[in-house]
């Protein structure tokens, strides 16, 4: 039994390795795509529009209230970062049901990755609000004592974004292995009716705290 | 290996076999009581909440959700903690390879 599907290498020559988390992300990017070029290859305006379009208006007004309430600004600048990492892990979680299929967030490398996209967004979005200087000031925010407590918070939730999301991931694929040697019969599809509970509520909670880390470090009224 | 008795000596391997199995069965013991606790209490905070303000529910629920995830991430680490103990132990190179 493996814990991370990292652990299986297709294809290695010299530094270069393709591994299955590589493979199965660049599968779900594939599907993303091309639904995204199929559906919004023809928009239209008016009453009448097709069932992908109104699908997608839907998701992109939802989360643009998502991002409203959480972070109590105007929601456009930050709906390409959030809305990425938001879609490309539910789709990830939602297609590992299909047989066969690896969840790319199972490994820590993927995880890893997308949290420390969170980790220099906020910095960039921080600054682009408040300039350099306001935004190195909210490190000693109550006082110059908390600095030393500030950073390594801000390392600590990084780590902590990543291991989350892969724990939950994984513990999902785990399980499922075990009940499969134990109990073969239906029980297992219970169990993975959980886990795409969980991979759902995962993707939910992962964007919602990008949007805080990046809507604390924005906030201009102090 | 010797062998004393009809048994083997521990050697190195069972040793380190033997703390990481049990090392991992405690700390998931462990590592699920106080989170289950403290999930417990926020969940029951919150539906008193909502019972209260029903209007309220949709905030109240996400600021549910989002703190249950912290509260969880606790226990989510001492399962990988137990995972990596259990299948990735990094102490087994020390003994075989």
């Amino acid at each position: 039994m493996s814990i991370d599907p990292s652990e299986i290498v297709y294809f290695q020559w010299r530094f270069v390795s393709i591994s299955a988390t590589l493979v199965f992300t660049w599968i779900t990017m594939f599907i993303l795509s091309l639904g995204s070029y199929l559906i919004t290859r023809k928009l239209k305006t008016g009453p009448k529009i097709s069932k992908g379009q109104n699908i997608l208006e839907a998701a992109i007004v939802i989360i643009r209230k998502q991002i409203h309430e959480v972070s109590r600004q105007d929601p456009g600048r930050f709906l390409p970062f959030i809305a990425t990492l938001f879609i490309f892990i539910l789709a990830a979680n939602i297609l590992s049901v299909v047989p066969g299929f690896i969840a790319p967030t199972g490994s820590l490398n993927t995880t890893i990755a997308l949290s420390l996209c969170v980790f220099f967004a906020v910095p960039v979005y921080g600054i682009q609000s408040q300039g350099f200087l306001g935004y190195l000031k909210q490190y000693i925010k109550p006082t110059v004592v908390m600095l030393p407590f500030n950073i390594i918070s801000e390392l600590s939730r990084t780590l902590s974004l990543a291991i989350r999301l892969y724990g939950n991931v994984m513990s999902a694929s785990i399980i499922a292995a075990i009940l499969i040697g134990i109990i073969p019969i239906f029980f297992p599809i219970v169990l993975q009716l959980l886990g795409l509970l969980t991979g759902v509520i995962q993707a939910y909670i992962f964007a919602i705290l990008a949007i805080v880390y990046i809507g604390s470090a924005t906030n201009k009224k102090k | 290996m010797k062998l004393i008795q009809g048994g083997y000596i521990m050697d190195s391997i069972s040793i380190i076999g033997m703390a990481s199995i049990v090392t991992a069965g405690i700390t998931m013991a462990v590592g699920s009581i106080a989170p289950a606790f403290g999930e417990g209490k926020a969940v029951a905070q919150a539906l008193q909440s909502i019972a209260q303000q029903p209007d309220e529910a949709n905030t109240i629920s996400r600021t549910l959700f989002v703190g249950l995830a912290m509260v969880e991430s606790t226990a989510i680490y001492c399962f990988v903690i137990s995972m990596i103990l259990l299948f990735a132990n990094p102490f087994w190179n020390f003994v075989i390879g």
